[in-house]
This record gives C-alpha cells, structure tokens and sequence, in this order.
C-alpha cells in the first residue's frame, strides 16, 4: 500500500497546508514508511469486536442553556492577527 | 546564596512544603531558590521556553498569606514548572509551535486555576514536542531539550522539559501531558516519577487538544508522594470538561497503607521481546526480584493485541490531531501569512507555522479519515482499541497491576533518531496501550544502565488511581532509591 504524489497533493489541499514539490516528495517518503506498517492489523481477526470510539463508557452531557462570560470580547480578540470594529478580520470570500 | 537556601532545591515537593508550613522558610526564599537555579543552568538544559519570574514572586506572597493564616496546603508554597500546552492566563502559551508565537491564553485551564488556589507559583513554561507530537524534545519549534543525566541525550517527550526540569533540580514539581506516554517516557528517560490519571479524572479544559480521546494531564515529581499530592490538587471533576469523571480528586489517605505481600502482580510479556534493549531487561528484570523477594506475586501475563498498538495509535492520534489542528488558521490567534484570498492564506499560515513532524502527522491523520480509507485504517485502529482494552481488562480479572519497562531502551543520543520515523514511534511502545484503554499507569525509577536511568511501568485498572499510587509507593520503598540527582556544575 502507498500513497501517490498527487494523493498527497490532494491530502494536503483537504488539509489546507500548502506544500512546494519538495514538501510533496519527503511528505510521500514519511507517509509511506507510516502507511506501510497500516496493513499490520488488517489481518488480525476482530469479528467479535465493535469498534471503540472512546476509552470509557460515555454518556451524552446535558447543560442547562446559560451564558456565562468567563472573558470578555476584547480578550477573546486580543490575540487576533487582524480586528476591526470588535470582531475579526478575515480575507474577503464573496466578492462584490 | 547561603548554602541553607542553595540545599531547598534538592528537597521533595512535599519535603518544601512541610518546612513552609512550619515557617523554617519562607514562600519567596523557596522560590528565588529555584528561579536562581534556572536561571544558573537552564541554558544546558533546555528546559523551559518562558520563565514567569515576575507574576511568580508575587504568587509567594500570596502563598505566604495561605500558609501564615493556617489555610497552606501539602503543596501550598512550593513552585511548579508548566508544560506549555497548557492555557496560563496571561503567560505565553506556544506549544513549541511557531504558529501559536506570541499567543497569550485570555483564560486558564482548570488545573492551573487549582494550582494557583493551592498557593503553588508558577516558574515558567516547559519545552516540549511540537504540539506534544514526538517522544524526544527534538521537534519543539524553539530549541531542544538536553538530559539532566547525560547533556548529549535526550529528557524523551513530548512532555521532555518538563521530566528534565525536575531532574535536574530547576522545578521540584511539574505538570505535562500524555498521549501515547509523553509523561511515562521521558519521566523514564530523566529517572523521576511520572503519572497518567484514569482519563477523565484530570480536567483537559484548557489543554491544547492534540487527539481529544487519548490525552491527558498528569504531575511529574522526583517521589511518588510528590506526584500523589499534585495529582490530588489538580483532579476532580470539571464541568467544563463533558469526558470529566463525576468523582472526587484523587486522595492520598491511604498512600502510604499498602503493602506488597501478597499483592498479584503480571508482567506483560510482550514489552520484554526483541524490541527491548538487553540492558532495560536486566534492569527491569533485577528490579522484578526485589519485588518479589518483599512479597509480591509475580507472574507473566500475554497481552497479544499490544504489538498493534503502535499501528494503531499512529492512525487514531493522527486523526483527532488532523481534526484537532484545524483551528489553527491564522484568524484568532498566532501570525498570519499573507495569501491570495481566504484559502490561499489559511494554506500558507499554517505551512509557515506549522513544524515538518506536525504537517506529516495531519496529513497521516486527514488520510486516515478520507473516503474509501476511512474504513480499512480508521475504524479497524478503533477496533484493535477495543480489542486492546478488553484484553487488558481480562489481565485485571487475575492481577491487581501489571507492569512492564516504561520505555524499550534508556535514554539516547540527540539527532540519533531523527532520521528514522518509526525508531521514536517504537518508543511508546510499552506506553499507549493505557492511553487507548484510559487506564491509569505511572513510571518510576528501578534502576540504572551505563549511567542511564530505567523506569518501571506500573498500570491499573480504569477509576484505581489511589490504589495504582499507594502501589507505586510500596514499589518505590522495596527498588533501589536515586540517591544523588544530577550535578549540573
């Protein structure tokens, strides 16, 4: 099993990191060597397993709805790149 | 420095705090003790990434008000060193990450605001792997760590400064966190003591995430009783935190009422084959009798699953972190790299900001998840997990813990790992099956090789946090005790 020089290009756009050739070429290396060892427990038995999805028995957690204010908007802001106005500033999406 | 304050730094945590409390010296005394000998010999170490010199002098007056009033604590008084995944309000807070530079958390997580009620200060914030991703100190974005006990080695990791800090006597106590065995590990590489809770015993409100299922924070300390008290301060259960267990913090009444004899004891046999270095088993294997010569019942017991569980984490941990990571987008917080529209800027802040080990990891991780890969990697790890912890859980049913060497072989040469992706994976070979199954395990020092110390393993069943400590005391008092901690010079 192995992974191409354009999945990793693909992973790379769902993972939003921008990658030059070189970064493409030692990221296939790494994820290789790592996705190799993946067919390790593709022939252990488990038919009588379910899959976990947490360490514990958990149980869903019910909040009352209240508000609480454990810092105030100019802390939530002030570790912004870019504000404005008391909210944050963020490249444009929609055009005019 | 009289040679008076110079001695406080090789007292125990629970040692400075019984002299606060009986006035034999006072909270800033203790304090300036350690901050001197930071400040004297971290430059070797590597231990801390930012030093809080001046909010924690005045966290001593408080605490001297605490202890002149009567209300002191077992820790009141006595400075703690902080893994800096770790939310401190208003105390840079990176992750040895570039993308978090500069970030100061506007809130503190909840074991900090438990650690500032306890009266303890806090000296700075520790080195780790970037993004707690690593078992060496060698990813950290800022600078590596070194080994108290070998300067050319490494303190292990992810969580290394803070394991390196208390060995080498810059901290008499520390907070880090565990994922895969990021406290066990370097706790075994430095020779002190390291503790993962039960997961959901200890708050992660305010702890970086990295894979949300598996971590967990957890006290460093040079005893076991050190370790037993932090862990007393910072668990309990937490609101803020919806996988909080609803009991109480651990206790540390019946520390000290154990005993070995008669206590069933199983050794994993998995962690002893070829993977282990000769040196660890001879170690570990000296230690055994020890144990057995005060009374412990000891027999193997097999864990087959365990050889998948570094296959397994490396696709579980990936795939939270991928999740986890993508928060990190240059709008909230951290720098911002320029870009051609909203994506484009995301894409490059977070290749600028982002370490080579972390990128490999989210891609692993965002792999993992992807379509037509989603069942054949992601939900088959979780099935092993599960397998995983319903064996251990069948090992329970005949031994009271189990134990194992924490790590497959002592500490190693800076840069001499690097190279090879899966040589540190291994590393954490001993330690992820308690992070899969939630269990609680701690590491504590039963011998040394060539110089080097070796840690010992000891695991419990999920929610016997008390009984795996009061256990890890007996142990302490039966294995041979480090007698002279590092001298730096």
């Amino acid at each position: 099993m192995s992974i191409s020089l354009d999945e990793v290009r693909h992973v790379a756009k769902l993972a939003r990191l921008e990658l030059n050739d070189n970064d493409v070429y030692a990221l296939q290396g790494a994820l290789n060597s790592l996705i190799g060892h993946f067919s390790d427990i593709q022939g252990i038995d488990m038919s009588s397993m379910t899959p976990a999805t947490h360490a514990v028995d958990s149980t869903n957690v019910w909040d009352e709805d209240l508000v609480s204010v454990d810092f105030s908007r100019e802390q939530a802001l002030s570790n912004a790149a870019l504000m404005k106005a008391g909210l944050f500033v963020v490249p444009t999406i929609i055009e005019d | 420095m009289s040679s008076h304050l110079e001695s406080l730094v090789d007292l125990s945590a629970v040692d400075l705090g019984r002299k606060l409390r009986s006035k034999e010296v006072s909270c800033q005394e203790v304090t300036t003790a350690f901050l001197d000998r930071i400040n004297a010999h971290d430059a070797k170490i590597g231990s801390f990434l930012a030093l809080n010199q001046e909010e924690c002098m005045s966290a001593t007056k408080e605490a001297q008000q605490l202890i002149d009033s009567g209300e002191g604590g077992a820790l009141c008084g006595v400075p703690i060193a902080v893994k800096d995944n770790i939310s401190t309000k208003g105390l840079e807070t990176t992750c040895a990450s570039k993308i978090l530079k500069g970030y100061i958390p506007p809130f503190d997580a909840t074991v900090i605001k438990a650690v500032r009620r306890s009266g303890m200060p806090i000296l700075g914030k520790t080195n780790m792997d970037e993004f707690a991703m690593g078992a060496s100190t060698e990813t950290s974005a800022y600078k590596i760590a070194h080994n108290p006990w070998d300067l050319e080695r490494s303190p292990g990791g992810s969580s290394g400064g803070s394991a390196a800090s208390v060995a080498a006597r810059l901290a008499p106590i520390s907070l880090g966190s565990d994922t895969g065995g990021s406290i066990r590990q370097p706790a075994s590489l430095c020779g002190t003591v390291g503790f993962k809770p039960t997961y959901g015993r200890c708050s992660r409100y305010g702890l970086v995430a990295f894979a949300s299922s598996l971590d967990q924070i957890g006290p460093f300390g040079r005893s076991v009783e050190d370790v037993a008290e932090l862990a007393q301060v910072v668990t309990g259960y937490d609101p803020m935190d919806c996988t909080s267990r609803e009991l109480g913090p651990i206790s540390t009444k019946d520390l000290k009422n154990g005993s070995l004899k008669g206590t069933k004891v199983g050794i994993i046999k998995e962690t002893l084959g070829e993977g282990t270095d000769g040196s660890v088993k001879s170690v570990f294997e000296s230690a055994v009798s020890l144990l057995s010569q005060a009374g412990a019942q000891i027999e193997e017991v097999s864990i087959p699953s365990l050889n998948y569980g570094v296959t397994t984490y490396y696709i579980i941990a990936p795939a939270e972190a991928s999740s986890n990571l993508a928060r990190f987008d240059g709008i909230r917080y951290g720098p911002r790299s320029e870009g051609s529209g909203h994506v484009h800027m995301v894409e490059k802040t977070r290749a600028e900001g982002f370490g080579k080990e972390v990128k490999t990891r989210i891609m692993i991780g965002t792999y993992a998840l992807s379509a037509g890969y989603y069942d054949a990697f992601y939900v088959r790890a979780q099935t092993v997990r599960a397998k995983m912890t319903q064996e251990l859980n069948q090992a329970f049913s005949g031994f009271d813990v189990l134990i194992s060497p924490t790590s497959p072989i002592p500490s190693f040469k800076l840069g001499s790992l690097m190279d090879d992706p899966l040589a540190l994976k291994v590393l954490d070979f001993c330690t992820i099956p308690a992070n899969m199954a939630g269990i609680p395990g701690i590491s504590l020092n039963c011998g040394f090789t060539s110089g080097l110390p070796v840690g010992m393993q000891i695991l419990a069943p999920q929610c016997q946090d008390e009984k795996l400590l009061q256990m890890a005391y007996c142990f302490e008092q039966t294995l041979p005790t480090i007698l002279a901690w590092p001298d730096l010079g």
